[in-house]
């Protein structure tokens, strides 16, 4: 135990890597569902904490979307005190084990550590991994840090969606007193959480564990209640104080090439929810939502829904998971540890390829996909190189399954049917003000129906400023702070 | 978790009505809506159109055919029994016009989609006729509620055993034809009815809505497996349907599309049966 009445002699491991972190290996786990990264021990967790060399002007902090005070839960760990360091992260995130876990840290809090110095051959700070660390550590030991709960407001909440913003608004705002029911079109809560993002990449029992201790705080959990059909927003208005929409994306983007209604076809979301949601890969035996015995599949994008599918469908052992894109490397959005774990999966690139058309196989189904090469062109307005048609090259994967994975547009199930709600007028995204407040004055939103499509983080974070405003609203009457108070503004849309 | 069956009735082999305990779809649901349920865990989600509602009683009705291993599991619940889930109202609402004439053309398990819009149509004053199909006497359902409520009610089978011998495609013709003045169509049944259906109101120019029933996943817009060509257009039938112009609709496609799990759906029904003969197979063992 380290007596914190001397100041501690401050050790720091000089390793210019982050401590490794073991995984299943490849061959292994393409035959099972389990995680794939098998987390930090104790030890480990503790030297890499330790690299931190808690730097003068900590730009970790401004990188991380919700502002987690890093060198400080950093620097509890270096102490061996995990439970301090859980404690500090949970001032601003109540997720760690899932953001750890999801956060595309190279983007964010890891990249513009001090310590990252790629052609010096320095990584960061492994700031996600410690972070999951924690998270794990807390589910392990049964460390419940629960939250204070300020007394009864009288007021009473509606969150509408339970994907990770919808899920932070609500625990926050369970924290300060309001009477907080969530409200769920599908029958299990978490959003993409639970329906997108893989088994092998994020375990569904940490998030199981994360809803029950809202429970045990007394949010209320209706699944199967697609507010905008089972009751209008309206009414809702009418019945609850306040109101966050936290729907999320939804609308799967098609690609409108000839073929793509073939038998065969899915949107990523569609194979993603099958297999995830409705536990395809167990079928016929463990469950009753088939997915067809692939032989040969293509996944169309670079996201991290396109890298979740390809490993999934590989999951499914095929003969071959293609992955198709358009541009380059460079560009492709997923996280790069995703990418990583697919290449060493044995996943197929195919960068520079544009489908063109899917191909009947004479019986209705998918045969192959038709595809363009490209080369790279001159830089366009965003600096990036453009991919374009090389004359003349056409090559065919012969396929019998085709996963489209290009993003997709915000959900229309609660927008259908409330068109006073104002809109984005392109993209149909929701829009608000600096306090997360829609064109009805008790009702908030955040998200990726506020966004489009973006990340676990952004989401919670957004889920937190609106619920900060929220509080403000509910008590006040007036979302934005007072003069003398500070308050958070919707973090960084672009 | 509420969700209570409070009623069953068989209409027809392999054919049941339940009525359950869902009172804010009993409230808010129209004709034209549907549900989504999932009968246990690990288990599939599949849509059901809302039969009938009593709002004030706070229930729904569902008609559904057992034809694979959730609507099988579905019938062999009974009354007290709860839905693990349901979901709903869901889609969008049939478009009830007023005092016009429309002709209702069900073939089926079809016959439940159109008892509530009948209903709908007669309450908004509209002069409703009924064309009701099934291939053979014993399979006719609904049709006294029907025939209640419509203005006239036809009645056909294939093989002739009840009502006028052939199909609804004939009698929808022949009505035309003897120079009834109809203003529109609503057909729902199977995917070749439909298809005929259009093919026949087509030259009269007779605008037609076609019901539509592809795969759905979650019937929310999410997943885009209920995808069908409408008009060269794809459109996303749980969210802009399950009702489209008759005349756009690319019916083959929607036939190879509902084809695609037919040797998987049979895997697993089959699978389902032997686990019940194996059970009941124990529990003769048990008791024995
Ligand atoms: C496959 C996949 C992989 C991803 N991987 C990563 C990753 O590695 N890292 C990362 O940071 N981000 C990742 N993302 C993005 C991230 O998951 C999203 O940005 C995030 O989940 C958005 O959260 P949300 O709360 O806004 O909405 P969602 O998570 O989309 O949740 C919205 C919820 O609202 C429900 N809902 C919708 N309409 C209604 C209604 N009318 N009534 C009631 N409920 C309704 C939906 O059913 C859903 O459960 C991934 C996304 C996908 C699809
Ligand atoms: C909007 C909508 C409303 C519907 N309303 C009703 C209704 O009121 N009553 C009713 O009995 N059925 C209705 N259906 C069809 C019903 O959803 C299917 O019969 C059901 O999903 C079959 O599930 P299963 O697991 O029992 O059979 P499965 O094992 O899934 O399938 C068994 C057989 O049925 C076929 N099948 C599967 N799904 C469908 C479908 N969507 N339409 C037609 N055939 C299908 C399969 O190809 C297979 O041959 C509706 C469908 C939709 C889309
Ligand atoms: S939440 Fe994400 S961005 Fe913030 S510190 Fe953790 S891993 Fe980094
Ligand atoms: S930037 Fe890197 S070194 Fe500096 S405090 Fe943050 S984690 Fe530590
Ligand atoms: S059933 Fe998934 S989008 Fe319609």
């Amino acid at each position: 135990m380290t007596d914190n009445t001397k100041k501690p002699k401050k050790v720091i491991n000089k390793s210019k890597t982050k401590v490794p972190m073991r995984e299943q290996a490849p061959m292994d786990r393409i035959m099972n569902f389990e995680e794939v990264p098998l987390g930090y021990t104790e030890d480990e967790a503790h030297q890499e904490a330790l690299r931190c060399i808690d730097c003068k002007t900590k730009p970790c902090v401004a990188g991380c979307p919700v502002g987690i005070d890093i060198p400080a839960f950093l620097k509890l760990v270096g102490e061996k005190n995990f439970e301090g360091a859980l404690r500090k992260i949970k001032e601003k995130n109540f997720l760690p084990a899932i953001c750890g876990r999801v956060c595309p840290q190279e983007d964010q809090c890891e990249m513009v550590c001090t310590l990252n110095k790629p052609d010096k051959g320095r990584e960061p700070g492994g700031i996600g991994r410690v972070e999951r660390f924690l998270g794990d550590y807390a589910m392990e030991h049964n460390l419940t840090i629960t939250p204070e709960i300020a007394p009864a407001t009288g007021k009473t909440v509606a969150i509408i969606g339970s994907g990770p913003a919808g899920l932070t608004a609500a625990s926050d705002l369970a924290q300060k007193g309001h009477k907080v029911t969530v409200f769920e079109a599908l029958h299990k809560p978490g959003g993409v959480l639970f329906y997108g993002i893989p088994q092998f990449r994020m375990p569904k029992e940490i998030l199981i564990r994360e809803i029950d201790g809202m429970k045990d705080m007394g949010v209320e959990f209706v699944m199967n209640y697609p507010v905008g059909k089972a009751e209008p927003l309206d009414s809702i208005r009418q019945r609850f104080d306040a109101v966050f929409i936290g729907t999320g994306a939804g609308l799967p983007w098609f690609l409108g090439i000839p073929g793509e209604n073939l038998n065969g076809v899915y949107s990523a979301n569609e194979f993603l929810t099958r297999v995830n949601l409705m536990g395809g890969y167990k079928f016929p035996d463990g469950a009753d939502t088939p997915v067809k015995k692939i032989k040969r599949i293509a996944v169309i994008g670079a996201g991290n829904t396109a890298m979740d599918s390809a490993r999934t469908a590989k999951r499914l052992q095929p003969e071959v998971v293609y992955l198709v894109y358009r541009r380059s490397r460079l560009e492709m959005p997923a996280r790069i540890e995703e990418i990583h774990h697919a290449e060493q999966e044995g996943i197929d690139f195919n960068l520079l390829h544009s489908p063109i058309e899917i191909i009947d196989d004479g019986k209705g189904a998918v045969g192959a996909i038709r595809c363009q090469e490209m080369e790279l062109g001159e830089p366009d307005d965003s600096g990036r190189r453009r991919p374009i048609p090389i004359e003349g090259k056409i090559r065919d994967f012969a396929v019998d399954t085709v996963v489209i994975s290009i993003g997709q547009g915000p959900n229309p199930l609660l927008s259908a049917d409330c068109p006073e709600l104002a809109r984005d007028e392109r993209r149909g995204t929701i829009v608000i003000n600096d306090y997360a407040q829609t064109s009805f004055e008790n009702v908030f939103a955040g998200g990726d129906i506020v966004t489009g499509g973006a990340t676990v983080i952004l989401a919670m974070g957004q889920g937190r400023v609106a619920a900060d405003a929220m509080h403000r609203y509910l008590m006040t009457g007036d979302p934005a702070p007072a003069d003398n108070e500070s308050g958070d503004v919707c973090p960084n849309l672009t | 978790m509420g969700n209570k069956i409070i009623y069953t009735k068989e209409l027809a082999p392999k054919t049941k009505l339940f009525e359950i305990e869902a009172d804010h779809i009993a409230k808010r649901g129209r004709a034209g809506q549907f549900i989504i349920l999932r009968v246990c865990d690990e288990g599939e989600r599949i849509p059901l159109t809302i039969a009938n509602r009593n709002p004030d009683k706070g229930t729904i009705t569902l008609v559904f055919q057992e034809v694979g291993k959730t609507t099988e599991m579905l019938g062999q619940l009974a009354v007290g029994d709860e839905i693990l889930d349901l979901a709903g109202p869901l889609g969008k609402a049939t478009e009830i016009p007023t005092g016009k004439t429309v002709v209702c053309v069900g073939g089926g398990i079809g016959n439940a989609v159109v008892w509530p819009q009948v209903q709908a149509l007669k309450e908004a004053g509209n002069k409703v006729i009924a064309i009701l199909g099934a291939r053979t006497k014993e399979l006719l359902i609904l049709e006294e509620e029907i025939m209640s409520l419509a203005d006239m009610t036809i009645t056909t089978t294939d093989d002739g055993s009840y009502g006028r011998k052939g199909m609804v495609t004939h009698a929808l013709e022949d009505l035309i034809e003897e120079g009834e003045k109809v203003d529109e169509v609503i057909t729902i049944g199977p995917v070749v009815m439909m298809k005929f259906v259009c093919k026949a109101t087509e030259p009269h120019g007779i605008p037609t809505q076609a019901s539509l029933n592809p795969i759905m996943v979650d019937g929310t817009g999410m997943c885009g497996a209920c995808r069908v060509t409408v008009g060269g257009k794809t459109r996303f039938a749980c969210v802009e349907g399950p009702e489209f112009d008759g005349h756009a609709v690319d019916f083959d496609e929607l036939i190879t599309r509902l084809a695609y799990y037919q040797p998987e759906e049979r895997a697993s029904a089959d699978n389902y049966h032997r686990c019940r003969m194996e059970e009941a197979a124990d529990n003769l063992g048990n008791h024995g």
